[in-house]
């Protein structure tokens, strides 16, 4: 697999380039109503960061604020020499074009093939008649073939993305992730649609293949079990704020209900 | 015990449904209003069977039917064909465009309105009202049946496009969004493949509808098979007006049968 620098020509100077500095992060959808409350948080150049949360509390928010789905009302994500919440236009594309993203519900475009989803991580890149001709590069397209052989869906490249079952579609969609060369890997809830065995198998892959990039991942996870398996680092949000921040073999049933209140649901 | 709307379930287990005596109210009142205005009307049953006898005199001079004169019947029939096709095609281009401006998801309010307003603009008149105008402006012949066609065209299509548009999955564009694919780019793979599908039935809708449309045009001067057949009638040639209406039938047939297989190939 051809490193992401090597490939595209990019400016990544040394590893700690892909640390992600959050300071003060705000977001308020009505105002006066903090989903966000001054969040800030600094993330490693390496590493799987878990987030975990009750529903609501602002850990879709957060993820969605970094590559700006979501605009947040206050505060600063630096990241690559940039602050992402003060870019606009253009320049925020650029630097989306290095933070991939996972869904929970996939997000492909259901009426592609699963070969013209995965290229669709290459948006960023060309132009809109490119885009329009389906004409990528022989080098982009020899990429997303080896990408969808190292998430296990070679056979299915020609096939019609809604044909596919839940996990398939999760990996077609971490191969559109990766196929951006992503220095920085968001998954939202990546796993909560899948069955059990599927979830582990979509999270193995993904910390893998982050593994093998040297990029940070960070996953919103309800399954505090799989987060404790597979981060390196959990943050427990709970309305809006960072109120656990540690390894896993920290967390404990303490922690678990201050996060989540209540008690009945802990076995 | 639950209170149902539609009625109560007393403890013995009877069921009484509740009369909607509001709906009752308007009903009667409807029928009511009807026998009032039907005896506005001069409906005399004397008119209607005299109005028989002279219709079935009327259907025996149609046939059979005359096409000795099919020179004039092609030539005109042939300019009808033009003007359907050319103006549904010049409607789909200028559709396709306002039905993205008047989509309320993708564009700014202003924009919608402004565009939204041109919409029911050309809506808002019947075809043949339009090619008066157009007859107008442009003189007689196919010109202004194009031109009022194409309006037609704009008003019914632009608003099914902005609708289908406007009941995308953003989650699909929120994906591709996410990759920094420019706004054209996001247009072309977030959200044409959701819309393509539907796009060309309301295409080849319209393509139905302007033949027929384009044969009533020449009723008031703009071109086509229109002209010719009020001519036939006002000469009392009922049987070239009967020539006339059997190849419009076939016309529309044959439409039917392209638009089956343009329904297969853009599938």
């Amino acid at each position: 697999m051809t490193e992401p620098s090597k490939y595209q020509g990019s400016e990544i100077q040394s590893v700690t380039d892909h640390s992600l500095d959050i300071r003060n992060l705000t977001k308020e959808y009505t105002r006066g109503v903090p989903v966000l409350q001054s969040v800030s948080v600094s993330i490693e150049a390496n590493g799987i960061t878990a987030i975990i949360g009750p529903s609501g509390t602002g850990k879709s928010t957060l993820i969605r604020c970094i590559n700006r789905l979501i605009d947040p009302t206050e505060g600063d994500i630096l990241f690559r020499g940039k602050n992402l919440a003060k870019l606009y236009g253009r320049e925020l594309r650029f630097a989306r074009r290095h933070i991939g993203m996972v869904f929970q519900e996939y997000n492909l475009v259901e009426r592609l093939s699963v070969m013209e989803n995965v290229l669709s991580g290459r948006l960023g890149y060309v132009s809109a008649w490119r885009a329009w001709m389906r004409k990528f590069s022989a080098g982009d397209i020899e990429r997303a073939f080896s990408i969808l052989e190292q998430v296990g869906m070679a056979d299915f490249a020609n096939q019609r993305a809604d044909a596919l079952s839940g996990g398939q579609r999760q990996r077609v969609s971490i191969a559109r992730a990766l196929m951006q060369s992503p220095a920085l890997l968001l998954a939202d809830e990546p796993t909560s649609s899948l069955d059990p065995r599927t979830s582990v198998e979509i999270l193995e892959l993904m910390t893998n293949q982050a593994k093998n990039l040297e990029i940070p991942v960070m996953i919103n996870i309800h399954d505090v079990s799989l987060a404790q398996r597979f981060a390196d680092r959990v943050l427990g949000m709970a309305n809006g704020k960072i109120v656990f921040d540690g390894s896993p073999s920290e967390l404990n049933e303490e922690h678990l209900k201050t996060i989540y209140g209540g008690q009945g649901w802990m076995s | 015990m639950d209170v149902m709307r539609t009625g109560t379930l007393s403890t013995s287990g009877t069921y009484t449904p509740q009369r909607n005596w509001y709906a009752l109210v308007g009903w009667l009142f409807l029928l009511v209003y009807l026998a009032y205005i039907t005896s506005l009307f001069d409906l005399d049953f004397d008119r209607f069977i005299s109005g028989l006898d002279n219709g079935s005199k009327f259907l025996g001079r149609m046939f059979p039917p005359n096409f000795t004169r099919y020179e004039l019947l092609m030539e005109g029939l042939f300019e009808s064909l033009q003007i359907g096709v050319i103006a549904t095609f010049l409607g789909v281009l200028i559709s396709l465009p306002m039905g993205f401006l008047a989509a309320r998801n993708l564009m700014p309010p202003w924009v919608t309105w402004c565009a939204r307003g041109v919409i029911v603009l050309c809506r808002s008149f019947h075809p043949v009202i339009v090619a008066i105008l157009f007859v107008k402006a442009v003189g007689f012949g196919a010109l202004a049946g194009v031109m009022a066609l194409t309006v037609a065209s704009v008003g019914f299509i632009a608003k099914l496009f902005a609708e289908s548009i406007e009941e995308i999955s953003l989650k699909q564009i929120e994906a591709v969004r996410a990759t920094g694919a420019s706004f054209p780019n996001v247009i072309l793979i977030g959200v044409f493949p959701q819309v393509m599908g539907r796009f060309t039935g309301f295409i080849s809708y319209q393509l139905d509808s302007n033949l027929r449309n384009s044969t009533m045009v020449g009723l008031v001067g703009a071109g086509g098979i229109g002209g010719t057949l009020f001519a036939a009638f006002q000469r009392f040639d009922y049987d070239f007006v009967s020539a006339i209406l059997i190849s419009i039938i076939a016309v529309i047939l044959a439409g039917e049968g392209v638009n089956n297989i343009m329904r297969r190939i853009y599938r």
